[in-house]
């Protein structure tokens, strides 16, 4: 589903938490509709790197530029950019004093993108989508982790991004729920959305990705296709870390 | 006991008293609702000087009891402002009374609501944001709704404190229940029977503060 257009630059990316710097100059180039699986050890600073695309930290030094458009800059209007650029987290973070369906409409609504009867009607098909068309009138505290992490895709989706990030997904999840997620991803994969993930399943790293990235110490130490980082990696600490995780 | 006899004849001086507690409760926790909210954003406001000012009221409050701090907004203070002024300066007791309780209660409450907004999973921000929220959107649509259910307990708990609180505004003079009992006491030497109906009247109000305040948690539990 890539096409030629480039969708994300990232250029010398920098991010330090007081003393202690994290990202020491991360370079990649996303095109549309590519699918990049970030790999790596924890504490490698690979969930920093995701958080930093969408700003939720920001970045200390380098570059990020979506479709053309700086956006760790001053002037740019960080909430605007975000609305086309969704994020799953780890822990889903659903609001808990809000139904399954209003936590959907919420930022359309609010930010008036869409009206009440609009944003109802798309949360009831994205609802479908993720086969939680039932469950719209429950609380986020009343479904199990992978029917949480479904609808916090949704509520993500309820966005109409072009871009979607997603923080270990299926981390949290009991290992019968990963399945279901991971279903969703797929689907949301083929369609041709630009997506970076990170995440522990090389299974599914393998699958989908179309480019893995191997983070370690704050650099991308390798990257390619899913074959050639986990079929014949190059780096001595790509092997050492798939000799562990495979 | 004569607490029947008792009751008949002080009734009428008790419940004037027992009307000006509520009354003076009732207003300095609105006004200190409001002044806790202030104090609160201040509190995490980026802009220094707030900060100090919301810090500051905190400290002065929480290191002085209640009794000095109504002594000193009613007998201190118009001597200081007369110091600074040159000219006489005089409070009412009842707007001392009233300052005291409000200040005095709002700067617990704005704990109150700290505590509550910090309670809140830092998660709910960042998905908030992430969807494109504005820092302020994401506080009134997010985080607030829920730091008002979690503070609702501490809240009813320091209506408590404050109800209770206001007998020591009796120092003062001013004419709350205690202060009524004081003088029947004076007249009539009941002190038994006198200070047992005040204990019976703040038991029974917040029995029923409490009650309503635990049906309130299991709605919102619920």
């Amino acid at each position: 589903m890539k096409s030629s257009e480039t969708k994300i630059v990232v250029q010398g990316l920098k991010k330090s938490f007081g003393k202690l710097e994290v990202l020491k100059g991360i370079n990649a180039e996303i095109s549309k509709g590519e699918v990049i699986c970030v790999i790596g050890p924890s504490g490698s600073g690979k969930s920093t790197f995701l958080r930093c695309i969408n700003r939720l930290e920001e970045p200390t030094d380098g570059a990020i530029i979506i479709d053309g458009q700086k956006i760790n800059d001053p002037k740019a209007d960080i909430d605007k950019i975000r609305r086309h650029i969704s994020m799953v987290f780890q822990q889903f973070n659903l609001f808990p004093h809000m139904s399954v369906l209003e936590n959907i409409t919420m930022a359309p609504v609010t930010l008036k993108l869409k009206t009440k009867a609009e944003a109802v009607q798309k949360a009831m098909e994205l609802l479908e989508r993720v086969g939680l068309s039932d469950k719209a009138d429950y609380r986020p505290a009343d479904l199990s982790g992978g029917q949480q992490q479904r609808v916090a895709i949704a509520r993500s989706l309820a966005m109409e991004p072009d871009i979607m990030l997603f923080d270990e997904p299926t981390s949290a999840l009991d290992p019968e729920m990963v399945g279901e997620v991971l279903t969703v991803m797929k689907e949301l994969a083929a369609e041709g959305m630009t997506m970076m993930i990170v995440t522990h399943e090389m299974g599914f790293a393998r699958e989908v990705a179309d480019r893995v990235f191997f983070i370690d110490e704050g650099i991308i130490m390798e990257q390619g296709t899913p074959d050639q980082v986990f079929g014949n990696p190059q780096n001595q600490r790509t092997k050492e870390f798939l000799n562990k995780v495979l | 006991m004569d607490l029947i006899r008792v009751l008949g004849d002080a009734y009428p001086t008790l419940v004037k008293g027992l009307v000006m507690t509520v009354e003076i409760t009732v207003l300095s926790l609105l006004l200190a609702l409001v002044l806790g909210i202030i104090t609160c954003l201040f509190g995490m406001s980026k802009i220094k000087p707030l900060k100090w000012i919301s810090s500051v009221y905190i400290w002065l409050i929480r290191g002085t009891p209640m009794l000095v701090q109504a002594v000193y907004i009613y007998f201190a203070m118009p001597q200081l402002v007369q110091l600074i002024t040159g000219s006489n300066f005089k409070i009412e007791v009842f707007t001392a009374s009233l300052l005291t309780l409000t200040l005095n209660a709002g700067a617990y409450i704005s704990e109150i609501f700290r505590g509550a907004i910090e309670a809140v999973n830092k998660g709910q921000m960042e998905a908030a944001r992430s969807l494109g929220l504005s820092y302020g959107k994401s506080m009134i649509k997010i985080i607030l709704p829920q730091a008002v259910q979690i503070c609702l307990p501490s809240l009813v708990n320091q209506c408590i404190i404050t109800l209770k609180d206001s007998t020591i505004l009796y120092a003062i003079g001013l004419p709350e229940i205690m202060y009524y009992g004081k003088v029947y006491v004076g007249r009539t030497f009941e002190t038994l029977a006198t200070y047992t109906i005040i204990a019976i009247f703040f038991l029974a109000i917040i029995t029923i503060l409490s009650f309503v305040s635990k049906r309130i948690e299991r709605r919102f539990k619920g």
